[in-house]
Parts: C-alpha cells; structure tokens; sequence
C-alpha cells in the first residue's frame, strides 16, 4: 500500500492484485541486497568441501575414462602406427573404410550371436540352478562353494584350461568320445571355422552361468516367505507357485541380468582372444579382438581407434535401447 | 527351511514328486559340469609329459608327481604373485579412498550439480574398457610409466570408481542424519563427520566394494598384458600367458601354472566364503 502513495503518477488503471505483486519483487530485492556478500561467501566455504571431496575421483575418472574415451575419436581420425610422428590426418577416411569393412560387419554379426545365446543359454540354466539352491537345504552350501569356482577363475586360466580340454589329440572331451566309441564325433573344436565360435561360446556360458545363479539367488532371498505359505494355503501347487508369483517377483532381476548379458556380449573379448584369437580366418572375431589385432599386430592405430570408437556407439545405443525397452530396471531390483 | 516350522510347507506339499527327483539331480549334473574341467587340471598337472602321450587323459597319474610345481615355482612364479599383490593393495587401498569420498559428497552435501555428476559417473559402468586402451597405452608410454607395475593403477582405479560410488552412495545414503547432526554437535566439521561417523558406518558397503573389486582387478588381464611387457613386471594372469609361450607343448606344465595361478583366490574363498559371495551378491545387483 505504501508503495502506491509513493507513485502516486502511476496509470491508475492497474488491477487489484497489482500492489502486492509490486511488494513481493520489492521485497525480494532489499532481500538480495543485503547479503549477496555473505551468501557468496558462505556458498565458497560450502563449495570447498565438496571439491575436495570430489576432486580425486573427478580427476581419476578424467584422464583415465573420459580423456581416452574422446581421444579416441581424436585418434580414429588419424592415418598412424603409433610409433613415430609419422601421423597423418585422414578425416572421416577411417570411417568410410570401416563401412566397407567385410570384416568388422562379420564381428559385429558375431557379438550379437554372442549375445543373442548367452542370454538363451545362461538365462534359463542359472535361473533353473538359482531355485535349485534355493530349494535344497543343507547341501547347498557345499554346492554354492563348488557353483561358484568359475567366479573365481582368471580369464586367461580358464581359456587355458579349455584349450586342453578342447585338444583334438590330448584333450578330455575327444578322449571321452573315444573312449565311448562315438570316434565319428570327435572334432577340431576350436580350430573348425564352423564349430570354433560355438565351442568358445560355451566356455563364455560355463564361465557366466554362476554370476547370473548369484544374481537370481540374490533376487529369490528377497521373496517374502508369506506370500508362498499363503498361496499354497490357497492350495497353489508347487510349480504355479513358482511360474506365477516368484517369477513375476524376479521380473526385475531378470532384466537386470539380460541387459549385462547383452553389453557384456557385445565387448567381450578375453576368452575369444585367449582361446583362438578370432581364428580360424575370422570365424569367430568380435569387434574388440580385431581392434586389438589391428592396433597391436597391424600396428594401424587410427583405424583400430576407428573400431574402438564404433563399438562405444553400438555398445551406448544398444544400452540405451534395452534399458528404454524394459524400463527402469534399478527401481524394481530393489 | 520352513518345513521345520510349518508341517504344511516345504516340498511335501502334493505335486512335489517331480520337485524332489529333478532339484537334486539338475543340482548334481551342474556340479558335475563345474568340477570335471578342475579335476582334469588337477589330475594332469601331477602326470609326467610323458604320462599325458600314453595314457588316457581320464587316467589317473601313476603316482603324486610334484615335480611340475617345483619346476614352475623355482621358475620366477614368486614375481608375477608379488606384483599381483602389490598392484591389488595398492588399488584397492585407492579405490576405497576416492570412492568413499566421493559417496560421502553425492550421498550428503547438497550441491546443484549433485545429481548430473552422479549420473555421469554411473553411466560410466557401461563403457566397454576396450576403447580405453589405446588412448591409455600411448598416455602410459608418454608419462614413462609404460612396463611398471604403476602403470596398471590408474585404469584400474578408474574402471572400478563408477561401481564402487554407487554402492557406497547407496549405502550412506541410509546412514541416519541424527548421528550426523551429533558430530555437528559435538564440533565435528564435514571432514569429521566423514572421518569419524560414515568411515567407521560404512564397514559393510567397503567390504562389499574392496571384494567384489578384488576379484575383478587380481584376474584382470587386458590392461596388465598392453602396459607391461617384462615379466619382472607382470602380474599373475600373465604367469599363465607366458609360461605358456615358454613350455609350449608341455601340457603338463602349463596346467600346473593354471592351478598356481587360481589356488591364491581359492584359497582366500575358503578361508572368507560367505563375506565374497555376500560381495559378489551386492556387487553383481549394482553392477
């Protein structure tokens, strides 16, 4: 009100409401004016923790994550073989050749069959074996320990292993064959073009199947016990039990798990690299064991740069796409 | 479980025959797909080479024959382990640092861009490490890191940073503000309160982060084998790789190294078996 006797030459035909919209910006302003100092100050004295706090994991995940991820790209337009300064700047050239690239296309296909088996294969095997533990009583604890040694295993040790056990000469799996009279199945597993990404796939199940069992294990623990008493007291059998309620408990679990199945498909690359090297003639080549071979035996830095930056889009675009497709996982896991 | 408890319950319910035959033997056909590739390791790292040409692989050795691991144990084994340890602690040791500060940041000081940054950092659990390595590799060559131990730390940490916040946000994020504003009380400033009330709280959410990273970092491989060349200074999972460039085609050998190789861990599972897959459980939910 007092704000209208002051301004007595304002046009009179401003509305009712209009003095205490005058008042509150007014009011509002003396409000800034007269601590701008002191917040300033107070807010840089807030700040200094936070910085401090969040300094060492920022400057971490800077040079060592972002920094390489954008360098890449940097890189990937560049004609180089990493040694000396003989870098010369090709432009998008790379990237026309990796278009074209019969190869790259031919590992691409084989992450998605990656991808595509391990969640048909580990999926239903490390559910089936989730609710076997969860079932059995006091066996499981031994059966938990020994489930779980692959877990535990290197990469490098585990590829090892199975190179053995796939030997055409000495390893166990012909020897058996032989052993049994079926000497017409015995095969060069990991050294036939049709048969070695098969072989190695297996071993990736065999490798992958515990973590999945954890994670549903860890999903099952969370099912309150009364619904089950409850639906059985309803005289619920057994399985419709399971197939209708734990189930549907799961659901969230459930895509959790094929979402890292399917990124971790589509850049996997230890056992592949350990066990055939994407051999025989590219027959089971992912996209990152043909960046590696073409960065560190081919020496063609900014084309492996190429590649390296096209599975970070694929790898993106497709987590982006299965995490838009099933939702928001996080909220139902818990 | 419960059919102590409640008569009704357990697999005596009706429709439950199928249940009773097929749950142990499903259980027992895994066990068996788990164990036999370990029981032929074992097996034929006790045989002489010779024992692997002439007899069947599911033979088993003609007598205990250690001589492979006294070969492969007097053959500089030792090196690869002490740089496997060392690199491990001194990660570790930095992963729980950095990563608990950071949670403590995210979980309570209130800050505009709060949100975006955790954001970030958690979408950096989707990128494929791989497009890390070559940038990596020429930043180690430059800063003269390349072919040390020292070279491995920083991609290590980083890779294991974004994982780690998140379990740890989470996990002080359900620390009650009361024991919070005590501290305050008592004339604790930010860093106290982190130093002297969340630090000792978050044992558990540590625990699970220091394990499940543990695991991840002592059988990593990729990174190990572009940034080191000398096996003075190569960690573990590298033992395997070269000894089997080394014995060729001495499958016994090779095999020996495999077993060396995975009985640390194994070893450390026996010891501490419910806390790792309690880690791995918590782990793998986040991850």
């Amino acid at each position: 009100m007092s704000c209208l006797l002051e301004t007595p030459d304002k046009p009179v035909a401003i509305p009712d409401g209009n003095p205490q919209e005058e008042l509150t910006p007014l009011h509002h302003n003396t409000h800034v004016i007269a601590v701008p100092g002191y917040d300033r100050f107070k807010s840089l004295k807030a700040t200094i923790p936070i910085v401090v706090f969040l300094l060492p994991a920022v400057l971490f995940l800077v040079v060592f994550l972002l920094y390489p991820l954008l360098s890449s790209f940097q890189l990937s337009l560049l004609d180089w073989n990493g040694l000396g300064s003989g870098e010369r700047f090709v432009g998008l050239a790379n990237w026309l050749r990796l278009a074209q690239d019969q190869l790259f296309w031919k590992s691409l296909g084989n992450n998605l069959l990656l991808a595509f088996f391990s969640v048909l294969i580990q999926m239903p095997i490390a559910l089936i074996l989730a609710v076997v533990l969860d079932q059995a009583s006091k066996s499981s604890r031994v059966l938990k320990i020994l489930y779980f040694l692959p877990l535990l295993m290197s990469s490098v040790a585990l590829g090892v292993l199975f190179k053995n056990v796939y030997d055409p000469n000495f390893g166990p799996i012909n020897g058996f064959l032989s052993a049994i009279h079926l000497d017409g199945w015995t095969r060069d597993w990991l050294g036939d073009p049709r048969l070695a990404l098969g072989s190695v796939i297996a071993v990736v199940c065999w490798q992958n199947i515990p973590f999945y069992m954890i994670l549903f294990l860890a999903g099952l623990a969370s099912f309150p016990k009364e619904l089950s008493e409850a639906a059985r007291l309803d005289g619920a059998s057994d399985s419709t039990i399971f197939w209708q309620i734990k189930l549907r408990h799961l659901q969230g679990t459930i895509r959790t798990a094929i979402m890292l199945a399917v990124i971790g498909s589509l850049r996997y690359f230890d056992l592949i690299f350990i066990m055939t090297d994407g051999g025989p003639e590219g027959a089971s080549e992912l996209m990152a064991t043909y960046m590696f071979r073409t960065v560190f035996s081919s020496f063609q830095l900014g084309y492996g740069s190429t590649i390296a930056s096209a599975m970070f889009m694929i790898v993106t675009l497709v987590a982006a796409a299965t995490m838009w497709l099933t939702r928001r996982y996080e909220t139902e896991v818990k | 479980m419960s059919s102590s408890i409640t008569p009704v319950s357990g697999m005596n319910a009706r429709g439950s025959w199928f249940t009773r035959i097929s749950v142990p033997v499903l259980g027992l056909c895994w066990l068996a797909v788990t164990t036999l590739p370990f029981i032929f390791v074992l097996m034929t790292s006790l045989k002489t080479q010779m024992e692997t040409f002439s007899s069947s692989v599911w033979a088993l050795p003609e007598k205990l024959n250690f001589v492979n691991y006294i070969a492969v144990l007097q053959g500089g084994f030792w090196v690869y382990l002490r740089n496997s340890v060392f690199v491990l602690v001194l990660s570790i040791v930095l992963i729980l640092i950095i990563s608990s500060m950071a949670a403590y940041a995210f979980a309570r000081l209130r800050f505009r861009l709060n949100k975006p940054i955790f954001a970030l950092i958690v979408a950096g659990m989707i990128v494929p490490i791989h497009i890390t390595l070559i940038p990596i590799y020429l930043l180690t060559r430059n800063i003269g890191l390349y072919d040390t131990p020292f070279a491995l730390i920083g991609p290590y940490v980083a890779t294991a940073l974004p994982v780690s916040i998140f379990i740890l946000t989470e996990f002080m994020r359900q620390i009650p503000k009361e024991l919070e504003e005590a501290a305050k009380l008592d004339g604790c400033r930010t860093f106290g309160v982190f130093w002297k009330v969340f630090l000792p709280l978050s044992g558990p959410g540590l625990s699970t982060v220091a394990i499940y990273n543990g695991i991840g970092l002592w059988n990593e491989f990729i990174f190990a084998y572009v940034l080191t060349s000398s096996s003075a200074n190569r960690t573990l999972p590298l033992a395997v790789w070269d000894f089997q460039g080394q014995y060729a085609a001495d499958i016994p050998a090779i095999l020996t190294v495999v077993t060396l190789t995975s009985l640390p861990l194994i070893v450390a599972y026996a010891f501490g078996q419910e806390r790792i897959v309690k880690g791995m459980m918590a782990g793998a939910l986040k991850g």
